[in-house]
C-alpha cells in the first residue's frame, strides 16, 4: 500500500504533468498568433501565462510541505529539487510563449520564414517541453539525454532564421522592424528549448544522482 | 584513526557482525545506522572491548587504533581511557557532579586537587554544562535534568582525554532543545576527537556526521560521506531504508 508520502509524490508528478500540458497550450497559442494573426491566440497565451504561474506557485507549495513534514532523501529528495527547479523553468517558458504572442499580435507577421523555419523551431520546442517532463514522470534517463541532445537542433535552427532575416533585411528594408520582431521571437524560441535541456538535466540529475556535464 | 579490517562478532554461534572493513578518521563524525538488531550498536561496543562483558561473544579479524591492535596486547583499562563512550540513557553515578568528572582520573592516578579542579572545569566546558553547573558541583548529578545529565556523562568520558568518543543513540531520551545542545557539542568536540555515533534519527545523522556507515544483517552495506549516502546512495538497500521502503 502506498505511504501518504508516496501519494504525495504522485500528485506532485500529475501536477507536473499538467503545468508541461499547460505550457505546450501557450507555445501553440503563440505560435497561433504567430502564423494565424489570431488576436483571441494572444489573450489564450495570456491566461495561459497566468494559469502556469499560479501552478508554479501550488507546486511550490507542495514541494515546501512535502520538505518540512517528511524530510526526504535520497531518491525523494532528488524528485522534489528537480521539481522546483522544473517549475521555475517552465513558468519562464509561460512568459516567453506570452512575449511571442504579444509581439505576433503587434504586427501581421505573415513572411514566409514565420511559416517555416520558426514554425518548425517551436515545433522542435514543443517537443524538447513535452519530453522533458516525460522524461521526469516516466523515470527515463534515455529521453532526458535526448532532449540536452535536441538542443543543437533548435540552435542550427535559429542561426538559420537569424541569416533569413538578414537577408529579408538587406531586400525589403521597409520590413526592418518586423524584422527585428521576428528575430526576437526566434530568440523566444531558442530560450524556451534551453529551458527544457535545464528541465532535462535535472531530470537526469534525479534519476542518475549524477550531475550531467 | 580507528581501522578495522575483515571483523566478524559472533554472540555464540549468532554471526553478528560479517566481514566489516571501515575507517574511522581523526576529527571526523562517523553515524551508524540501520534497523534493529543490525550490528550497529555491536560494532560500537567492539571499538573500547565493551563486548567482552558479553559471554559466548567472540570476534576475529583486525581493529586497530593508531595502528595498534586492541584485541592484541593492548590493556583494556588503557583503551577505554583513549575509546570512551556516553549511552542511550543517561547514567551519572549516585554522587556529586564534581566526583562523576573526577573519577576517571582518580582510577587513572590523579590526586592532586588543583589538578582535578582543572580537569573537571575543562570537562565541563567541553560539554557545554559548566556555566550550568558550575555553582553547584557538590550537588548531586542525579538532580540535574535529563539533558544535562547526558552532557555530563560526555564530559565525564571527556576528563580522561579520549581519542575517540563513542555514542550510542545519545539523544533519543532527550528533548528536542538538549538534543540539539547534545548535537552542537558532538560539532565541537570533532576538533579534538573522532566521534562514532549510533543513531536511529536519520536526520540526526545528516545534522552531524561527516560520513555514514549502514549496516543491515550484520553487514556494512554502504560507507560514504554523509551527503553523499543520503542524496545519492550507491546501493537500493541503502535507498529503500532511507527512505523508509525497507522490506
Amino acid at each position: 500500500m502506498d505511504t501518504r508520502f508516496d501519494q504525495s509524490l504522485q500528485t506532485l508528478s500529475d501536477e507536473l504533468i499538467r503545468m508541461g500540458a499547460l505550457c505546450e497550450d501557450a507555445i501553440t497559442a503563440a505560435l497561433r498568433a504567430l502564423l494565424e494573426n489570431d488576436a483571441h491566440a494572444v489573450q489564450t497565451a495570456a491566461f495561459l501565462e497566468e494559469e502556469i504561474n499560479r501552478k508554479e506557485r501550488d507546486i511550490e507549495q507542495l514541494c515546501m510541505q512535502l520538505l518540512l513534514r517528511y524530510h526526504p532523501v535520497a531518491s525523494d529528495l532528488r524528485n522534489i529539487s528537480c521539481a522546483l527547479k522544473m517549475i521555475a523553468d517552465m513558468e519562464r517558458i509561460g512568459d516567453q510563449a506570452l512575449d511571442i504572442a504579444t509581439l505576433a499580435g503587434q504586427f501581421p507577421l505573415l513572411s514566409a520564414l514565420a511559416h517555416t523555419e520558426i514554425a518548425a523551431m517551436a515545433q522542435h520546442t514543443m517537443k524538447m517541453v513535452r519530453q522533458s517532463i516525460d522524461a521526469f514522470v516516466r523515470r527515463d534517463l534515455q529521453t532526458a539525454r535526448s532532449v540536452i541532445a535536441y538542443d543543437d537542433v533548435v540552435d542550427a535552427l535559429f542561426l538559420e532564421v537569424k541569416r533569413g532575416i538578414i537577408q529579408m533585411i538587406q531586400s525589403e528594408s521597409d520590413s526592418s522592424e518586423a524584422a527585428a520582431d521576428l528575430l526576437m521571437i526566434a530568440k523566444y524560441l531558442e530560450r524556451i528549448g534551453d529551458h527544457a535541456v535545464n528541465i532535462a538535466e535535472r531530470v537526469a540529475f534525479s534519476i542518475s544522482g549524477v550531475q550531467e556535464e | 584513526m580507528i581501522e578495522i579490517q575483515n571483523l566478524n562478532a559472533y554472540y555464540g554461534n549468532f554471526h553478528a557482525l560479517k566481514n566489516i572493513n571501515l575507517t574511522f578518521e581523526k576529527n571526523e563524525v562517523t553515524a551508524l545506522i540501520g534497523p534493529s538488531g543490525c550490528g550497529k550498536s555491536t560494532l560500537l561496543k567492539t571499538l573500547n572491548r565493551m563486548n567482552d562483558l558479553i559471554p559466548d561473544f567472540s570476534a576475529k579479524g583486525l581493529v586497530s587504533l593508531d595502528g595498534e591492535d586492541i584485541y592484541g596486547s593492548m590493556d583494556v583499562n588503557a583503551l577505554r581511557r583513549r575509546v570512551g563512550m556516553v549511552f542511550q540513557k543517561p547514567n551519572p553515578f549516585p554522587m556529586s557532579i564534581y566526583d562523576n568528572i573526577a573519577y576517571g582520573p582518580r582510577c587513572h592516578g590523579v590526586r592532586s586537587r588543583v589538578l582535578l579542579d582543572s580537569i573537571v572545569e575543562r570537562s565541563l566546558r567541553s560539554a557545554a554544562l559548566w556555566e550550568e553547573a558550575k555553582d553547584c558541583l557538590k550537588k548531586s548529578a542525579l538532580s540535574l535534568s535529563g539533558g544535562q545529565q547526558q552532557r555530563l556523562c560526555v564530559a565525564r568520558a571527556l576528563a580522561v582525554e579520549p581519542e575517540v568518543l563513542l555514542m550510542d543513540e545519545p539523544t533519543s531520551a532527550l528533548d528536542p532543545i538538549s538534543t540539539a545542545k547534545i548535537e552542537d557539542l558532538i560539532f565541537e568536540l570533532k576538533r579534538q576527537y573522532s566521534v562514532v555515533i549510533v543513531t536511529h534519527n536519520m536526520q540526526q545523522a545528516t545534522r552531524v556526521s561527516d560520513k555514514t556507515a549502514f549496516f543491515l544483517l550484520g553487514e556494512a552495506v554502504e560507507f560514504d560521506s554523509t551527503d553523499r549516502l543520503f542524496s545519492a546512495p550507491h546501493d537500493k538497500r541503502t535507498e529503500d531504508y532511507i527512505t523508509g521502503r525497507f522490506g
